[in-house]
């Protein structure tokens, strides 16, 4: 005869594996940054991120190209340690320390709005869209500084055209991952989460325009806005959205993240112009990161360098009011 | 708070100065170590207007202090900390005129008068000019009356002071919120204090007995 016992505990108590899991990770995240941020809050400790700089997976097959010949790349370290990434916090050594539990894999990118169909794709087939290639272009930030970075991508073409939009599709949206379990930045409302870039279709289409999963020859790092970001290279930094986990295909501009923070100060536009200032700053000139103390500002260029390239997307157009 | 001997007010005062040199140490250590971040000279403005906005501040204190607990001898302090706020705020203006501009007048110049943040921040380093020239023994003597009226620039320069950081960052206001919280707060009671005496003055103007006719 079975005499039924209470049990202890009912199934529906038990906590799963998945959820301990992540309790416990999260805890430790956030011992993690409470220390950190402390040390930081109190400026005496520099946060030596450039010490614990960790190497990736390498990337196989890429193919050369010329851009960026004869330009001195920035150190690996400089590049992987100085990052605007606000998801993770809004020092420039945040990013490196606070995206440790950051997972960028596996993931996927949803396709919506103006398209034949909306889909969905792994990051891993987004790496055999197209043949993988390096592009060493220049990186202009809005906060008049600049580096050299040898990136890994596709061009941003490729991916539009396995998209399919249609006909309407005037504008490209890029939203960004904003999870607050691994992304403690984006539990401080310091911009309105997600992350939100946009390009005009022309702009997306351009050959120097790229979605990038790597640098210097190996996957990109969490800071860096694994696994796959945008780069255009003759428009400010924050264009670059990273984490991207949704493009949606519009009619209207979208509104970006920083437009939305800022509308008199960030335009939709954002091409790297030395003749249009910052309300606040210059930006006729940058510092080249990687200087040292004693190495004087460089003059910024129009388009970034890139004026030949895309000077003919933007003819006839008052920039000084489309900034 | 019992007042400290001159002996050990010279101690203090000793390992006062020690202490606040410890930031500019703390930079001379890094950048022998190469290591000033990827943007030394970014590193060094930030580092350096910080240390002259904290002296700044607690050299507001002192008088607040005062009021508050009736304490009167770390006012003795408060000419030492004030050179540091001064000290610091030279540093920064070196560093921004020199590693940062490289003595380009023209686009000092520019900046100053195009940007808020700039002329804000230049404009209370000018003020804290005076303030630092007549901060000896000699200038006070020689000023009498004039100096503590001289003196209360120090409120214009704290109030630049603050502005200028807040200007100057990007989106995440929270630090300089800091500093205008504690500045906030440093003159509210002096002015709590101010408005309080002035009542206590009224009212035993009110209750003073009639004078016989």
């Amino acid at each position: 005869m079975l005499i039924g016992k209470k049990p202890d505990i009912f199934p529906s108590e038990i906590t799963s594996r998945e959820v301990f899991d992540n309790r416990r990770e999260f805890i430790k995240a956030a011992g993690f940054g409470l220390i950190a941020s402390a040390a930081s809050v109190a400026g005496l400790l520099p946060l030596d991120a450039r010490a614990a700089v960790q190497r990736q997976q390498k990337i196989n097959g890429i193919v050369k190209t010329p851009y960026g010949a004869g330009e001195k790349l920035t150190d690996y370290e400089d590049v992987t340690t100085y990052n605007n990434f606000y998801e993770f916090g809004t020092s420039k050594s945040d990013p490196a320390s606070e995206s440790r539990f950051f997972k960028p894999s596996p993931w996927t990118v949803s396709i919506e709005g103006e398209v034949k169909k909306p889909k969905r794709i792994a990051i891993e087939d987004i790496f055999k869209l197209a043949p993988l290639e390096e592009r060493i272009y220049r990186m202009r930030c809005v906060e008049a500084w600049s580096m050299v970075i040898p990136w890994v991508g596709l061009p941003l073409a490729q991916l539009i055209k396995w998209a399919e939009p249609t006909g309407n599709a005037k504008y490209v949206e890029f939203i960004s991952a904003a999870d607050p379990q691994t992304m403690p930045g984006v539990r401080v409302p310091v911009l309105d989460w997600p992350y939100v870039e946009g390009l005009r279709m022309d702009e997306a289409m351009h050959p120097l325009t790229i979605m990038a999963v790597g640098l210097y020859g190996e996957v990109l790092p969490n800071q860096n806005g694994a696994p796959m970001r945008l780069v255009v290279p003759w428009k400010y930094g924050f264009k670059g959205a990273k984490s991207i986990v949704k493009i949606r295909f519009t009619e209207k501009m979208p509104q970006t993240a920083w437009m939305k923070a800022g509308p008199s100060e960030y335009g939709f536009y954002a091409n790297v112009n030395p003749t249009v200032d910052h309300p606040r700053w210059t930006q006729a000139s940058e510092r080249r990161i990687g200087g040292g103390l004693f190495s004087p500002r460089i003059k910024t260029q129009m388009f970034n360098g890139y004026a030949d390239q895309v000077g003919q997307l933007y003819t006839g157009m008052d920039l000084r009011k489309n900034y | 708070m019992k007042a400290p001997s001159k002996r050990q007010l010279f101690w203090l005062k000793t390992l006062l100065f020690g202490i606040a040199l410890i930031p500019l140490g703390r930079l001379v250590w890094l950048g022998v170590h190469d290591d000033l971040t990827a943007n030394p000279v970014e590193f060094v403005e930030r580092s350096t207007g910080t240390w002259a906005l904290v002296m700044l501040m607690v050299t507001l204190s002192l008088t607040p202090i005062r009021l508050l607990t009736g304490s009167v001898w770390q006012i003795q302090l408060r000419r030492m900390t004030g050179l540091f706020m001064f000290f610091y705020a030279c540093l920064h203006l070196t560093t921004y005129v020199w590693l940062d501009h490289w003595f380009d007048w023209m686009a000092i110049s520019k900046d100053i008068v195009k940007h808020p943040y700039v002329l804000v921040g230049f404009s209370a380093f000018a003020l804290a000019v005076p303030l630092a020239v007549t901060s000896n023994t000699y200038m006070i003597r020689k000023l009498r009356e004039n100096w503590k009226k001289l003196h209360n620039l120090v409120y214009l320069v704290a109030i630049f002071g603050v502005l200028h950081f807040l200007w100057l960052v990007k989106k995440d206001l929270r630090e300089p919120m800091v500093y205008a919280l504690v500045l906030a707060v440093l003159l509210g009671v002096r002015l709590y204090y101010r408005y309080k005496n002035k009542l206590a003055k009224a009212r035993t103007a009110k209750f003073t007995p009639p004078v016989p006719q």
